[in-house]
């Protein structure tokens, strides 16, 4: 009796831990069902390369290049403020804060991660646009800056607490070794710290950068939504996952334009796939090198 | 101060925030001699060594009183540069701790750090540095390997290699053997009978027959109180204070 009802509890728990793995086979298969067909309108390179996104003109244009564009440019400037930031805010908790500052920085830090991405947007749209729209004197402040610096200000705590877990990875024994051999702090940190915790470092930009690829809510309310080819900082551009969100709604099932949309989510989820695979590649590699893995 | 005498803690009290840990110990540390500091867990012997060369430092919250001399300076002057003491007082530690680097950038780093660029000259010092620690003939041919793959004696003598490699004068062993196998062990200990011909040695160990086997002198320590020191032969054999003798004889430990 006691056995039985042990097997039902293992087989209970065993079908909770596999329903991710059957959820991920779902959306997989659903993804690659629903994205294929688009290629029955169009080919691959006039799919990735062609630069008109008229889905719903006739005839209609499926070049999806401004949107991988607009997901390109957005996620470089967004790259270019979390990295700095989060790198170096990890650097000073971890080498340079005292106890209280640290007990107060690291869990602000954090709760910026909290905030629901909504409200970023809500802030890059009623604060930021409309302030840089009368500081440069541009007709629209929703542009690509404006969605560069708010999800790179939300990409923050995801590199910063992720590369100073690398940091603090790094056993103090490697520290002492240096100093013990008359290197000072500055030595210390670049030439032992950084290299050893260094895949650990790359893990957390990668995953900053698939946290910034995938998300919608804000670039949709931020980024201006012009399916066209930025020229500046300072125009207005239409991501991938902005487009799916917006045009999902109205497009008609089993269309073309229906099609192209989940062919757009096919090639974003292949792409946060490689990232996270890079990163769990480096993050393994990582481990070994530092004689965890063993 | 004497000749033969290369350190001296003078009076030397220690806290950890407001324990005190160490409690006035005045200890000489002799010339091209092995000083072993020994006693049970606790007692501060680790702390006292680490004093030697300044690594306490990295602890917050810490603070010294009393002096410690390298000859006639006292380190803890607050005008001394801690890299230059720490370059002539070097430190192996108790777990082997080698860089996740190739077996000859570890020993590369300690010279680099401290400004040497010449090619010949690093690649001098490291065979040397290497021969010294009795490691030589064994990486020879795999210096570009990652030196985690050595086994744990090696690496403990790759890690006295690279202490060696900026030249010390004086050598800080700090539980050596502590992870190390029987046959690693007496390898370590034939290597620092060997040293002491050019280096000054304190070790602190666990271990009293290491203690009785490598040092010219021990301290035993207690409840961080340097109880006795004296000639290794006199702690072991004729020592004066009742709890030296009940520890080396090993009625407590």
């Amino acid at each position: 009796m006691k056995f039985k009802t042990e097997n039902i509890i293992k087989s209970g728990f065993g079908v909770l831990a596999f329903s991710s793995l059957l959820f991920l086979f779902g959306i997989t298969v659903i993804l690659f069902k629903e994205g294929l067909p688009i290629f029955k309108y169009v080919k691959l390179f006039e799919l990735i390369g062609g630069k008109l996104w008229y889905p719903t003109y006739d005839p209609p244009d499926f070049g999806i290049l401004p949107l991988i564009l607009g997901t390109f440019w957005v996620t470089i400037g967004a790259m270019l403020i979390a990295v700095p930031l989060g790198i170096g805010s990890a650097l000073y908790l971890h080498e340079i804060a005292g106890y209280r500052e640290r007990a107060i920085l690291k869990p602000v830090i954090e709760l910026l991660a909290g905030i629901p991405s909504i409200v970023y947007g809500f802030f890059g749209m009623v604060i930021l646009a409309p302030f840089l729209q009368r500081l440069l004197n541009i007709p629209i402040g929703l542009c690509l800056f404006t969605a560069s610096f708010i999800l790179g200000i939300m990409a923050v705590p995801t590199v910063s607490s992720l590369a100073e877990d690398a940091l603090d990875y790094v056993p103090k024994s490697f520290r002492e070794a240096s100093f013990a051999l008359g290197a000072n702090r500055w030595q210390t940190l670049v030439k032992v710290v950084i290299p050893a915790a260094g895949s650990g470092i790359s893990t957390a930009i990668i995953l900053g950068v698939s946290r910034i690829v995938g998300e919608t809510m804000t670039v949709l309310m931020v980024a201006g939504g012009a399916a066209v080819i930025p020229k500046s900082l300072f125009e207005p551009v239409r991501p991938m996952t902005a487009t799916i969100a917006a045009e999902m709604g109205e497009a008609v099932v089993g269309s073309a334009h229906y099609h192209d949309l989940f062919g757009i989510g096919l090639i974003l989820f292949l792409i946060t796939l490689i990232f996270n695979m890079i990163a769990e590649m480096i993050g393994r590699r990582y481990r070994l090198k530092l004689g965890h893995g063993r | 101060m004497h000749n033969n005498i290369r350190m001296r803690a003078e009076n030397v009290d220690f806290y950890y925030s407001e324990k005190k840990t160490l409690h006035q110990i005045t200890l000489p540390i002799y010339k091209n001699k092995v000083t072993s500091i020994i006693g049970p867990s606790g007692c501060g012997k680790s702390t006292f060594i680490r004093l030697l060369n300044r690594m306490n430092d990295l602890i917050p919250n810490t603070r010294l009183e009393g002096r410690i001399f390298l000859d006639d300076q006292n380190i803890y002057e607050p005008d001394v540069d801690v890299v230059n003491i720490r370059r002539k007082v070097g430190m192996v530690f108790q777990k082997p701790n080698p860089f996740p680097k190739s077996i000859y950038d570890n020993l590369s780093y300690g010279l680099k750090i401290n400004g040497a660029n010449d090619k010949h000259f690093i690649e001098d010092r490291v065979i040397t540095s290497l021969q010294e620690a009795a490691l030589w003939d064994e990486v020879k041919d795999r210096l570009s390997e990652n030196a985690l793959k050595l086994s744990g004696g090696q690496q403990q003598r790759l890690c006295i290699a690279r202490c060696l490699s900026v030249q010390p004068e004086v050598i800080l062993f700090d539980e050596p053997c502590a992870s190390l196998d029987p046959i690693s062990t007496r390898c370590i200990e034939e290597l620092i009978e060997k040293l002491k011909e050019n280096y000054t040695i304190v070790i602190v160990t666990h271990n009293m027959q290491q203690a009785a086997r490598v040092s010219d002198y021990t301290a035993f320590f207690y409840i961080g109180k340097l109880i006795e020191f004296d000639i290794t032969e006199k702690i072991f054999t004729v020592p004066k204070d009742k709890r030296t003798e009940e520890y080396v004889t090993g009625k407590f430990g």
